[in-house]
């Protein structure tokens, strides 16, 4: 099959009716399309109310679904706000790449941020661990950025279905002044109803993907044909294994241990984040078609190829109080 | 059919069968320990839907902090918050995914506790069904009654009773049909036009996906083929009346204009008149634009931007609708009202509100009544308290766009916000307009002299009364107004003492003074018509071609000159102000009658002689003049 894009479904005339009177067949949208409108609806509300919103562009597959949307909710203008990537410095080569082709391809305005403090400190995964790499160069620094900007909502893309603390989360996220995250004290949503005014110094994350799951995520890019980094088709590249996971070797900034020597395997990634915290699965799915087959039979959900969950039990709720996306 | 255990299927016949999946979404609800967790648990494990790893914490969960001895413990999927998690309870909405090749199910799960009333309200907002979990053993307790009513409250049109535990009664047949039965009644009672009841062990998986060999007796679907089937509600929102609520106009550059938003109900095609609500403005739908290309139609439940073949400034908060069928405009409505915050509502407190795309401020009038949530008897109430449901008016400060909630959620939902701190306080419905205006849907207008004249009862005018200083004007002016007045009649008395003092009081007596001086009298006489009021102005006005031009400035028939004839001697013996024997010793100068001209009207409306008929007289007369007129309302 040959997608090109959403099916459009059955939108025939059918016969007469009874009375002789021609009736129209309903047009019964897909979950699909559904998901896209409300992700849209979303969208169109976050511009309607905020002063000043952005999106947060971290370059894996969920903000490029999540950019595909935007496009489509203020078509055909571009999307109202700009983009923000908050750079750990530690991504994949390939992420940097693509980034920037598709910042250039749709004439993004597009800010990266880098925790230039972090980087005076020589904060980095393998010295500091990931507790405290994440919290400096990607807490911390997120934080940093939505402060320099002034930006009062943040779109994210976040999805329920990731990880079971956040299956409470809202669409509409409040965060005080100094970013946290209270549980206890999340708006009700109803409807279609999203209440976005906040106080002074507050600001609210955004996750118009909420109610995709990962599947959703891999049919849609499929059936759109949405661009995605390289890195999620499987190909030759340099990994080591370390605790049971494979990590690629990027570039040099990658300590070896003695005697461990990067072996040439065909993988993929099923989620990107940096690079050394990122694990990789063997796989032969060179072509969507096959990543999304492989997804249907995939039996590991995604987050288990990211380091940061495996610290402790319940550790991402305890970061998102903490300001963590 | 679930999506992970479709072994050798190919990509193309998977994605065939499953680009055509359906979105349904549900809520669920049972009192603690009805087995909600379990069945849900067992829901998202049976259709397939739980990774390796998930099941590998489950299978580890359940051994360490599991009730069920070495048996998985489903309940232990669902939790989230650790807080939660070590009290054993869940206290918020959860949500859930799941899907099978026909349907992607977003599950709505909420807890049960009667403090919880708002979560499941939330839940329930979007829910096409609701699955209410009932424990056999137990049947049907005030809690049943509670989910069920607020099910029906927030319009879920579909609910399946799934009767829990069955095992723990035998799976007997009899006890589910009286289970059923209940059930049924408590449905009819509260108005729920579908329910379903369906016999299930959660813990032991019997009709929860598959038909279970313990209840051969049971003939119907299981909860899956339930869910499966279920009609979705954006499917019978498209036989409903269009309606767009206008979220955000697109302007990209300055060719475009674009009205942006979900279509709540309905369906629209390019050619298609469409009217703006409240604004009232019309046109014709030019291009249904979407990043993907024109639509040729496009139905509720998606995300358009409209182009209209004329240039009408619309904006957010305005429903598009089409003029066969439009939605009612109103700003006092009987609503219900479900409590969120701490703090208790108050009547008298305004609020804002969101209503659709509006954002309008609202007062609370005070509460008819609350629910009791457990006997669902109205009692009196001054206020309504966290999880408390109640019905009272709202006046809004402005008018808005709506259908009753029963008929359109999006268009009779809404949310109230604290002014202070911003939170969301309340959820409500209208229920229906407090004017009974919904039925009337006015014309395109200005709100014109026409317009005024209608909120009036009676047709404007002037009654220009002329004569003589001391002739007897404003005496029977006076009489006049007063007798209009108790008549309900808009009135307004321009006379010496409200305009010398005022507007004109940089005016003189001179000739050219006097002119100006009737124009301006003209001029506001004019203004007050065109607002709809009887006017009766009260000076000498000696110069035809003044009172010429002040009856040239208003319509035909709504200058009425009112010669008040007295001669000049009756009128200098009476002399109340004693001016005319100011005039005559020459102390004031262009006095009417003695040193300046008094020119009488040559073909006046009314000639009332003032030797004949006294000033009360007068003033009748002139009653039955407007009543002859057609001004006022015969008697
Ligand atoms: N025998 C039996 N026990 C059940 C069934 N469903 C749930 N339970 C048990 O009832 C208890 C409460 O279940 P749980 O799912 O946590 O209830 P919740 O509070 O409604 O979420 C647990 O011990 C379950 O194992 C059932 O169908 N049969």
């Amino acid at each position: 099959m040959t997608p090109s894009s959403l099916p459009r479904t059955s939108d025939r005339a059918v016969g007469e009716g009874p009375g002789g009177a021609g009736r129209i067949e309903p047009k019964r949208l897909t979950h699909l399309q559904r998901l896209e409108a409300e992700s849209i609806h979303i969208m169109r509300e976050v511009v309607a109310q905020a002063e000043k919103p952005v999106m947060l562009y971290s370059i894996g597959k969920d903000s490029s679904v999540m950019l595909r949307l935007a496009l489509k909710a203020f078509s055909p203008g571009m999307p109202p706000f700009p983009f923000l990537h908050v750079d750990t410095t530690w991504k994949f080569r390939d992420m940097y790449a693509f980034r920037d082709a598709t910042a250039r391809e749709h004439g993004l305005e597009l800010f990266v941020h880098i925790n230039e403090e972090g980087v005076k400190q020589g904060i980095n995964p393998f010295t500091h661990g990931s507790a405290v790499h994440t919290d400096v160069m990607k807490t911390q620094s997120l934080k940093q950025a939505l402060d320099k900007y002034g930006f009062d909502a943040a779109f994210g893309g976040a999805r329920r279905d990731e990880e079971r603390s956040r299956a409470k989360e809202r669409v509409f996220s409040f965060r005080s002044a100094q970013h946290r995250w209270d549980p206890k004290n999340q708006r009700p949503e109803l409807w279609r109803l999203y209440n976005a005014r906040k106080q002074k110094g507050e600001s609210m994350r955004i996750f118009p993907l909420s109610n995709w799951t990962e599947l959703d995520v891999w049919q849609y890019i499929y059936l759109e044909q949405i661009p995605i980094v390289p890195l999620y088709f499987a190909k030759e590249r340099p990994v080591v294994e370390r605790d049971g996971t494979l990590i690629m070797v990027d570039d040099d900034r990658m300590p070896l241990e003695p005697g461990e020597q990067p072996m040439m395997k065909k993988v993929r990634f099923r989620t990107l984040g940096c690079y050394p915290l990122t694990g990789a699965i063997e796989s032969d799915a060179d072509t969507l078609e096959s990543i999304v087959n492989e997804m249907l039979l995939a039996r590991t959900s995604e987050r288990q190829g990211r380091v940061i969950d495996h610290d402790q039990s319940a550790s991402m709720e305890k970061k998102k109080q903490e300001g963590y996306f | 059919m679930a999506v992970t255990s479709a072994a050798p299927e190919t990509l193309a016949e998977y994605l065939r069968a499953n680009e055509h999946a359906r979105l349904l979404r549900f809520v669920t609800c049972g009192s603690v320990d009805d087995g909600k967790s379990t069945l849900i648990g067992r829901l998202l494990y049976e259709a397939g839907f739980l990774f390796d790893d998930q099941r590998e914490a489950l299978e580890s969960d359940s051994r360490k902090i599991g009730t069920q001895g070495g048996n998985l413990d489903f309940a232990l999927l669902l939790d989230g918050l650790a807080a939660e998690r070590e009290q054993g309870i869940t206290i918020d909405v959860a949500y859930r995914y799941f899907q099978t090749k026909r349907r992607k199910f977003i599950v709505a799960d909420t807890p049960g506790h009667e403090q919880y009333t708002r979560n499941m309200v939330t839940g329930a907002s979007t829910a096409d069904c609701a699955v209410l979990l009932l424990d056999a053993r137990k049947g049907v307790l005030t809690q049943t009654r509670r989910h069920t009513y607020i099910a029906s409250l927030l319009g879920v049109r579909h609910v399946a009773m799934a009767v829990n535990k069955l095992d723990l009664v035998d799976y007997s047949e009899s006890r589910f049909r009286e289970l059923e039965a209940e059930c049924r009644r408590l449905a009819q009672q509260l108005g729920i036009e579908d329910i379903t009841a369906i016999p299930v062990s959660a813990l032991h998986g019997d009709n929860v996906v598959a038909r279970s060999s313990n209840t051969t007796w049971y003939e119907g679907a299981t909860l899956l083929e339930y869910l499966e089937n279920v009609e979705i509600d954006e499917d019978r929102m498209q036989t409903a009346p269009f309606r767009l609520p206008i979220q955000w106009v697109n302007r990209p550059d300055a060719e475009f204009r674009g009205f942006s938003g979900l279509i709540s109900s309905g369906t629209i095609t390019p050619g298609e008149r469409v009217i703006a609500l409240p604004s009232r403005r019309e046109s014709t739908v030019a291009r249904i634009v979407t990043y993907d290309g024109d639509l040729d139609r496009a139905v509720s439940g998606q995300s358009v931007t409209l182009t209209l073949t004329d240039e009408i400034d619309i904006s957010r908060g305005e429903v598009l609708a089409t003029p066969r069928e439009p939605p009612g405009v109103g700003e006092q409505f009987e609503a219900t009202i479900v409590w969120m915050a701490e703090e208790p509502m108050l009547r008298g407190r305004n609020y804002l509100m969101r209503v659709g795309t509006s954002l309008v401020g609202a007062t609370i009038a005070p509460l008819k009544y609350k629910l009791d949530v457990h006997t669902l008897k109205r009692i009196a109430a001054e206020k309504l308290e966290l999880n408390e449901i109640g019905v009272c008016e709202i006046e809004l400060d402005r008018s808005i766009p709506f259908d009753p909630y029963r008929e359109n959620r999006d268009m009779g939902g809404f949310i109230l916000i604290d002014r202070i701190t911003s939170n969301t306080v309340g959820a409500g419905m209208l229920n229906f307009e407090l004017r009974r205006s919904d039925n009337v849907h006015w014309q395109t207008i200005d709100i014109d002299k026409a317009a005024h004249a209608r909120l009036k009862g009676h047709r404007p005018c002037v009654l220009w009364m002329t004569g003589l200083s001391g002739a007897g004007k404003s005496t029977i002016a006076n009489l006049l107004e007063r007798k209009l007045h108790t008549l309900g009649c808009h009135t307004y008395l321009l006379d010496g003492d409200n305009i010398r003092h005022g507007l004109n009081k940089d005016l003189g007596f001179t000739d050219a003074d006097r002119v100006e001086n009737i124009r301006r009298i003209a001029e506001v006489s004019k203004l007050m018509v065109d607002a709809g009021l009887i006017v009766i102005t009260s000076f000498i006005s000696p110069f035809r071609s003044e009172r010429r031009m002040a009856r040239a400035l208003l319509e035909e028939g709504e200058f009425i000159e009112v010669f008040v004839d007295t001669p000049l001697r009756v009128a200098e013996a009476r002399d109340p102000k004693s001016l005319y024997a100011k005039a005559r010793r020459g102390e004031i100068r262009n006095f009417t009658g003695i040193d300046s001209p008094y020119e009488p009207p040559e073909a006046a409306e009314v000639h009332i002689d003032t030797t004949e008929i006294s000033a009360e007289q007068a003033a009748e007369t002139l009653v039955d003049e407007l009543r002859r007129r057609g001004v006022l309302q015969p008697d």
